[in-house]
């Protein structure tokens, strides 16, 4: 297999606050008008930010402290909703490598893995911790360590959760699996010949 | 012991255990459309690699149409730059599409299973979160991203991890005027929309095997807004009768065979499930959502949340709403109302709306429009003569697509509009707009507060509102 090995997510991190992030709002459908993926990390959550500036905030993917995260922490259920690539696509374009969450969507999670983007689950305490360090101290480095299965921040480490074939799957590099698929096509075809609705019944 | 029709299913597509744990099954169905696969099939193009299954692969598109104005080339560019890579792209690697101007052309949810390309005890694959839709059928089916849309093309087949199975079931009888759309919501209400995640639902019950199909894909379809994303209901003799005749159906005696086979896939009797929930029809209302996610919703006579106490979500929602916390949802003005989408854009989601509409006119200042779900079900819409009854009462009839579920096309909400929907979303600027608003419901109530311009309880504007389930 070809792809990156993916251990260690080492950089800086962007705290984004609330539950439920569906993928319309990380990548809004009018940029998914495109027959390629490029560029999308400029639109990464661009309602939102356009939200927070007529608001008078500034959002985290537009706060100058937050540039160049690699590293994205959030809450509950983050990728809720479409079935959308671009929006982890958009996430890895941006910069983002590795996003420690309470809990993930499905189809999110599995649309980072095939693109060897990382997502790893810590406790509700836990994500609240790291988020709070790293407004306090925005240049503070993180460490995701797969093997370890741990998150280092300076003066603490917590624990994170991955799926046991997902870490190794990033850590070897087989997060890109359609050669894995083509492997021993015989076999595809031997189920595909026992199934009644493709012999005529 | 019994098993589950998602064991039998995952068990006779499985090819193997992946190194990495993950089992490789094997796609009997792969629906493709414009959005989510022109970078798929470059993949492909640049890996060398050729379509495993076009016998097995179809494409439509639905996305991106306008629903009116359809000739080519298409006046927005880059959705003709979409649609003509899709063209492109079906014809270099021999996939059937059916395009504008094809009899066949809807969205991807609504044209399988009207073609009979759907069928029980399939595996069934598509770039799209509401996939789900086929399972009314039994079958096991997933939205996927662009990626494993690339994997489906080049293997016909997906890595997955075994999911769990939670039976829910509907129980008694459906009051009058409440429907599958509000059986859903309910649903995804009282479990959360995270509430599905690593199950399957298994849709049972009497109120379910009373349903028509149409209504088993309006729950179907709104499983992955739970969490879930897999939902399916056991093939029983309605759904074979839907089959019959169906242009991609067996016929004649494979037919018969083929049910044969159809029922020895359901679920046995003592098949053990992960958990269990059970949902009474009779307490159920018509549902409404308030907030910017598909659990957030209360009953139509109900008051939104957030008067007790602050929960920053709650508050969020309302502010983004406009919405005051506790305030009655029946009398909230609407600015659009929209009946369609692979959520309810079928035949007899049209069928009632229109006996709603019927000698009534769309309010002054409310804009609503009706697009049907596949050219097949406007075709059949129009021999019922419901494009009539649309129009006199001041809806727009338009041509097939996903149109303003998702405003991926010229049908968009406008500022902050308010946009009652028979579609599945209301998250944040989901019908194109940024600050558009959306309040979820059945196609009857959209078609209930189009006429009264305010979210209005359909089971009071008219005395003979059919019950929802036969």
């Amino acid at each position: 297999m070809g792809a990156e090995k993916i251990q260690v997510i080492e950089g800086r991190a962007l705290p984004l606050r609330g539950d439920d992030m569906d993928t319309d709002r990380i990548m809004p459908a009018r940029f998914l008008k495109s027959i390629t993926f490029e560029g999308l990390q400029a639109h990464v959550f661009e309602d939102d930010r356009l939200a927070a500036a007529r608001a008078g905030q500034v959002h985290p993917f537009d706060d100058p402290r937050f540039q160049g995260a690699s590293i994205l922490l959030a809450n509950r259920n983050y990728g809720s909703g479409s079935s959308r690539e671009h929006a982890p696509q958009g996430l890895r374009r941006w910069g983002i490598r590795a996003v420690v969450a309470e809990s993930f969507a499905e189809i999110f999670f599995g649309n980072s893995l095939m693109i060897g983007l990382a997502c790893v689950t810590a406790s509700p305490q836990d994500v609240a911790a790291l988020m709070s360090l790293v407004e306090r101290d925005p240049n503070a480095s993180l460490t995701v360590d797969l093997q370890a299965g741990t998150c280092q921040a300076p003066g603490q480490t917590i624990a994170i959760s991955i799926p046991g074939h997902v870490r190794d799957a990033l850590m070897t590099g087989a997060w890109d699996t359609t050669g894995l698929l083509l492997d021993n096509y015989e076999q595809v075809d031997a189920v595909a010949a026992k199934l009644p609705y493709l012999a005529g019944f | 012991m019994g098993k589950t029709l998602l064991q039998k299913v995952w068990d006779l597509h499985k090819v193997r255990t992946l190194p990495t744990g993950q089992t490789q099954l094997f796609i009997g169905l792969h629906l493709i459309h414009e959005v989510t696969t022109p970078q798929a099939f470059d993949a492909l193009r640049q890996r060398g690699w050729k379509v495993a299954r076009p016998d097995r692969t179809f494409a439509t598109v639905d996305h991106i149409v306008p629903t009116r104005q359809r000739q080519r080339p298409f006046i927005d560019v880059m959705a003709e730059d979409m649609i003509a890579s899709l063209e492109r792209n079906t014809a270099d690697f021999g996939v059937p599409l059916y395009d504008i101007g094809d009899d066949r052309q809807g969205i991807v949810h609504v044209i399988g299973p009207e073609l009979g390309l759907t069928q029980p005890g399939m595996t069934i694959a598509c770039g799209d979160s509401h996939t789900s839709t086929h399972g009314a059928f039994g079958a096991v089916a997933f939205g996927i991203g662009t990626s494993q849309v690339r994997d489906v093309l080049a293997s016909q087949c997906i890595a997955l991890e075994p999911l769990k199975v939670r039976r829910i079931r509907v129980t008694g009888q459906l009051p009058r005027g409440v429907y599958a759309k509000d059986v859903i919501l309910t649903i995804i209400q009282r479990l959360g929309v995270a509430g599905g995640n690593g199950y399957a639902y298994e849709y049972a019950g009497d109120a379910i095997e009373r349903m028509s199909m149409d209504e088993r894909m309006t729950i179907c379809n709104m499983s992955i807004e739970g969490g879930a994303r897999v939902g399916y209901a056991n093939p029983d003799e309605t759904t074979f009768q839907y089959m019959e005749g169906r242009p991609f159906a067996p016929q004649g005696e494979a037919f018969a065979r083929a049910k044969a086979w159809w029922r020895s896939i359901a679920s046995d009797r003592d098949a053990s499930y992960d958990d269990e929930v059970e949902i009474r029809a009779a307490e159920l209302t018509p549902v409404v959502t308030w907030g910017v996610n598909p659990g957030q919703s209360i009953g139509v006579k109900g008051r939104v949340p957030g008067a007790s106490g602050a929960d920053a979500q709650v508050s969020d929602a309302l502010a983004y709403m406009g919405l005051t916390a506790g305030q009655p949802i029946a009398g909230m003005k609407i600015d659009v109302a929209f009946i369609g989408s692979c959520t309810n854009g079928r035949l007899s989601d049209l069928q009632e709306a229109a006996r709603i509409v019927r000698g009534h006119h769309v309010a002054s200042g409310v804009k609503a429009l009706v697009v049907p779900g596949s050219v097949a079900v406007q075709k059949a819409a129009e021999r019922e003569g419901l494009d009539a009854t649309f129009r006199e009462a001041g809806f727009d009839w338009r041509d097939a697509g996903c149109s303003m579920c998702l405003g991926m096309n010229p049908d968009k909400l406008e500022g902050n509009q308010v946009c009652a929907a028979s579609s599945n979303r209301n998250f944040k600027g989901r019908q194109g707009s940024p600050t558009g608003r959306t309040l979820l419901m059945s196609p009857a109530m959209v078609a209930a507060a189009a006429i009264t311009g305010v979210v209005t309880d359909v089971r009071e504007l008219v005395d003979e509102v059919p019950a929802g389930v036969r």
